[in-house]
């Protein structure tokens, strides 16, 4: 006698805590294994592009920080690099070492979020909580120069908002010289661990044709053994200047994806540490009055200045007819703006292309075959944050 | 690495009854081509060994509501093998049906339901168009400049029916679009004397 079997249909999220944000992941199940999954997505869209194009470019800024809110200034990175290609501003050395310097922070920032929550969803809640100390020391960083802890709208074209305050660049050494410890740390709870690696071995083998072909970029792709790092391949500010490895995976499994984010972790630290012992002194933003605003002290005696200031915060700085995209190496992959201006001092069009949007893509090409309880290892080692998914 | 230049000549060699325009701008080509020869193009690009842009880094649309054929639909490509980028653009009008390129590249199967979802723009043999950013049930594109920035719905909790509502929009005050164009070089008449 035939068993009668029926593929069953489940619902996994929008509220889960394993779908790492507002997911909603619907599953064909044969049994436990996964037939086929199909991926909701927009439940956070804000319409970021729509709003973009209604606001000036130095307003726009703040949302770029609330797309990856886990790394929000090497969002901010793209966006002032397209509008400093088009009005070709050169950006001065110490501004661009600064931005090179929360870049890598940026990095940590997510990588800590990605590798500790990815253990905690495999079962591991320890390294979560050390982990999550350390973020809180980055993001006291992140205050101390711009004022907020997550949404920085920190850099601006031609340079960034304000120098570093007074023994910031103290601290942070003080931080770069204790964090190896901490990774180290969490590489004894994890690396070895059995019950980690039985979780993450083997599980969302992507081969290195198909991470091309599904536009992963990254660590999704660098885990899958292609070496390609925009900060190598076509260095933006000034990061052909430092020297640093790309780690690159073998086997294009969540096992690997790991251990490239832990092993980026200790080479960000390397590039911190050598901006540090390098920090030029000088400007820290263009001195072009159409572009950046006066200081406050200038406002008060020179009429000009007040005239700038007004403009700035008024019409905006307007950005020649042009188009362009420019991306970055941002912690989770390619992250790119293509901006069409149109000579007035809005974006007429501003496409932000996300990472995280192709990874998810490729969800049902990689969990296809595997057991439900392997959906939330894929899912955390993807680093979806929904902020840049869904815009 | 190979000369952006040198790869420029190659592709107005190889496709030349199919580039329209070509040029070279922040390091990177822009094509201009044919809806009819989307596909051709993109798949040359993919497999010929000169040019291996084996990567799609994005798919979007552009609305310019004044011209005749409305939308610019750009494709952005990446070629690992050269370091180069290129910028791919059509031009397609309001209702015109556009070949899609998932056969091609599997990526471009979310990009194309972004672009349709965003612009309305339809794409044909696509194996799966449905809205993908917006509400289940939502109606209009958002990107198309003539959609209003607020929309038209919004969503909340009734307490009465102990369900969640649409209900058309209503602002306390409406969005206001401020023109801060100096008035010695924005406003209209100054502008027109200055002319003649």
């Amino acid at each position: 006698m035939a068993k009668e079997t029926k593929t069953l249909n489940l619902n996994f999220g929008p509220q889960h805590p394993a779908a790492h944000g507002v997911l909603r992941l619907i599953l064909q199940l044969d049994g436990e294994i996964v037939e086929k999954a199909d991926p909701h997505i927009g439940l956070l869209h804000r319409g970021t592009e729509k709003l973009i194009e209604n606001k000036t470019y130095t307003q726009a800024v703040p949302y770029f920080d609330r797309l990856d809110y886990v790394a929000p200034m090497n969002q901010e990175h793209a966006f002032a690099l397209a509008i400093e290609k088009i009005l070709k501003i050169e950006v001065p050395i110490r501004a661009q070492y600064i931005r090179v310097m929360f870049c890598e922070i940026g990095r940590i920032l997510s990588h800590i979020l990605n590798v500790t929550t990815q253990a905690m969803d495999v079962g591991a809640l320890t390294p979560t909580l050390w982990g999550f100390e350390e973020r809180e020391i980055l993001m006291g960083f992140y205050e101390k120069v711009s004022g907020s802890r997550l949404h920085a709208n920190y850099f601006r074209a031609g340079g960034v908002h304000q120098d570093l305050t007074k023994g910031l660049d103290k601290e942070i050494g003080k931080f770069c010289e204790r964090f190896p410890k901490i990774i180290n740390d969490l590489e004894l709870l994890l690396t070895d661990n059995r019950i980690f690696k039985q979780r993450n071995v083997d599980i969302g083998v992507v081969s290195k044709q198909d991470a091309l072909d599904y536009s992963f970029s990254g660590v999704m792709l660098r885990g899958s053994g292609v070496p390609w790092d925009l900060r190598k391949s076509q260095p933006y500010d000034c990061y052909e200047q430092f020297e640093f490895k790309i780690p690159v995976g073998k086997n294009g499994d969540c096992y690997d994806r790991y251990l490239c984010r832990i092993e980026e972790m200790k080479e960000s630290v390397n590039i911190i540490n050598q901006c540090l012992a390098n920090l030029p002194v000088g400007p820290i933003k263009t001195d072009d009055g159409k572009i950046s605003p006066p200081p406050k002290k200038e406002i008060k005696q020179s009429m000009e200045a007040l005239i700038h200031h007004f403009k700035l915060y008024t019409e905006g700085y307007r950005v020649d007819k042009d188009e362009i995209y420019t991306a970055v190496e941002a912690p989770k992959g390619e992250f790119g703006v293509y901006l069409i201006s149109d000579g007035s001092s809005k974006p007429y069009k501003c496409k932000i292309r996300a990472p995280g949007f192709s990874h998810l893509q490729a969800m049902d090409y990689l969990i296809k075959g595997h057991m439900l309880a392997d959906v939330p290892a894929v899912l955390g080692s993807m680093d979806i944050v929904f902020g840049e998914v869904d815009r | 690495m190979q000369n952006i230049q040198d790869l420029e000549k190659i592709l107005n060699s190889e496709l030349n009854t199919k580039i329209k325009s070509s040029f070279i701008k922040h390091n990177q080509i822009y094509l201009k081509i044919d809806e009819s020869d989307l596909t051709e193009v993109i798949l040359f690009l993919k497999t010929n060994s000169k040019t291996k842009f084996r990567q799609l880094i994005d798919i979007t649309a552009v609305d310019f509501p004044e011209n005749e054929i409305r939308f610019k639909l750009v494709y952005l490509l990446l070629s690992h093998e050269f370091n180069q980028r290129i910028i791919i653009e059509m031009d397609v009008k309001e209702k015109e049906i556009v070949g899609s390129i998932t056969s091609i590249f599997p990526a471009a199967n979310w990009m194309e339901r972004e672009v349709f979802d965003m612009y309305g723009i339809d794409f044909k043999d696509h194996p799966d168009l449905r809205r993908i950013l917006t509400d289940y049930g939502f109606e209009g594109h958002p990107l198309r400049k003539d959609f209003p920035l607020t929309g038209h719905n919004e969503v909340r909790y009734s307490h009465e029916t102990k369900k969640v509502i649409y209900e058309p929009v209503k602002l306390e005050q409406n969005y206001r679009n401020f023109d801060y164009e100096s008035p010695w070089e924005g406003t209209k008449y100054i502008k027109e004397q200055t002319k003649e």
